[in-house]
């Protein structure tokens, strides 16, 4: 199995997603923004977090056009796997790979520190091995996480059973507490909390674990 | 030539900025401000020839997010300010 995580002027977990990716079993190699293709063979994709391009415009804007996400888009359309976590979310977004937007918090302020998600769905090769409705920890680090989507976006959402992940504590005014959500093919994750800083017991917990572990095992039956 | 353009948060859409503002605004002793939108300019210097429509294009495609903002265009000749 083998995973390419993307690397932006400006990414700063990068590395951090790859070591989630690789204790799970994955081959995961870092991949330039400027590279107008994915490595060969590439079974999923990670879009990172970090402040892209100073978050210059808007959180993502400059980034989704870069030469490797018309790659990544391409890889989508043909049913490859992506995750987006934090700023790689707001990309997923601005690519229009995921609907909705990310907006400034709510409260303003940056917000760092462990926050309880609720498992809102386990029909996707990302949380097929939660358990529906658990709670788990993972932390947040962001200043623009607050979700947004018209009504009619997220009655869709919900009909389609495409929210990953909601907040059991809204720490950033995301609508209907939504943390995380899924393409219509259920392959492309996006989601504001950090999973892969949640994979080592140094960490202080471990519940980002079972993401890329889900993945793994979805992959290797598929 | 130079294009001017505004981009601004949707009426409806929250703008914590523009209530921050609000707020600080209020806390200085300034009365009657009922609100407050905050938003961008971009100043674009164009080869001669540009049009308004291609202005267009770069805010559908890059300036604006248009599921949240809106955006106004505004064309002038160069070294034009206010």
């Amino acid at each position: 199995m083998k995973a390419a995580v993307l690397q932006f002027p400006g990414s700063n977990c990068d590395r951090d997603l790859a070591v989630g990716f690789r204790r799970a079993g994955f081959d995961a190699q870092l991949v330039w923004h400027k590279e107008t293709a994915l490595p060969a063979g590439i079974d999923v994709v990670g879009i990172p977090g970090g402040f892209s391009y100073g978050d210059y415009l808007r959180c993502g804007a400059i980034a989704a056009q870069s030469p490797i996400m018309r790659a990544v888009a391409e890889f989508a359309g043909r049913g490859g796997h992506v995750l987006g976590i934090c700023n790689g979310f707001q990309v997923l977004c601005e690519t229009r790979l995921l609907p909705g937007v990310l907006m400034r918090n709510s409260g303003i302020k940056f917000v760092c520190r462990p926050e309880r998600l609720v498992v809102a769905t386990v029909a996707s090769p990302f949380t097929e091995g939660y358990t529906l409705g658990d709670q788990i920890t993972i932390p947040v680090a962001h200043h623009d996480g607050n979700y947004q989507i018209d009504d009619a976006g997220l009655e869709v959402l919900r009909a389609e059973d495409r929210i990953a992940f909601t907040y059991a504590d809204n720490p950033n005014g995301a609508r209907a507490d939504i943390a995380g959500v899924l393409s219509a093919n259920r392959r492309v994750l996006g989601m504001m909390p950090h999973p892969e800083r949640a994979v080592d017991a140094a960490h202080g917990g471990t519940e980002g674990s079972a993401l890329f572990a889900s993945l793994a095992a979805s992959l290797v039956a598929a | 030539m130079k294009a001017r353009v505004t981009v601004m948060l949707k009426q409806g859409v929250l703008d914590p900025q523009g209530a921050a503002v609000q707020s600080a605004l209020g806390s200085l002793g300034f009365e009657g401000v009922e609100g407050v939108r905050q938003g961008k300019v971009i100043e674009l210097d164009l080869a001669d020839g540009t049009t308004e429509a291609q202005v267009g294009e770069m805010c559908e495609k890059l300036l604006a997010n248009t599921v949240i903002e809106s955006y106004r265009v505004e064309m002038g000749p160069a070294g034009k300010s206010a």
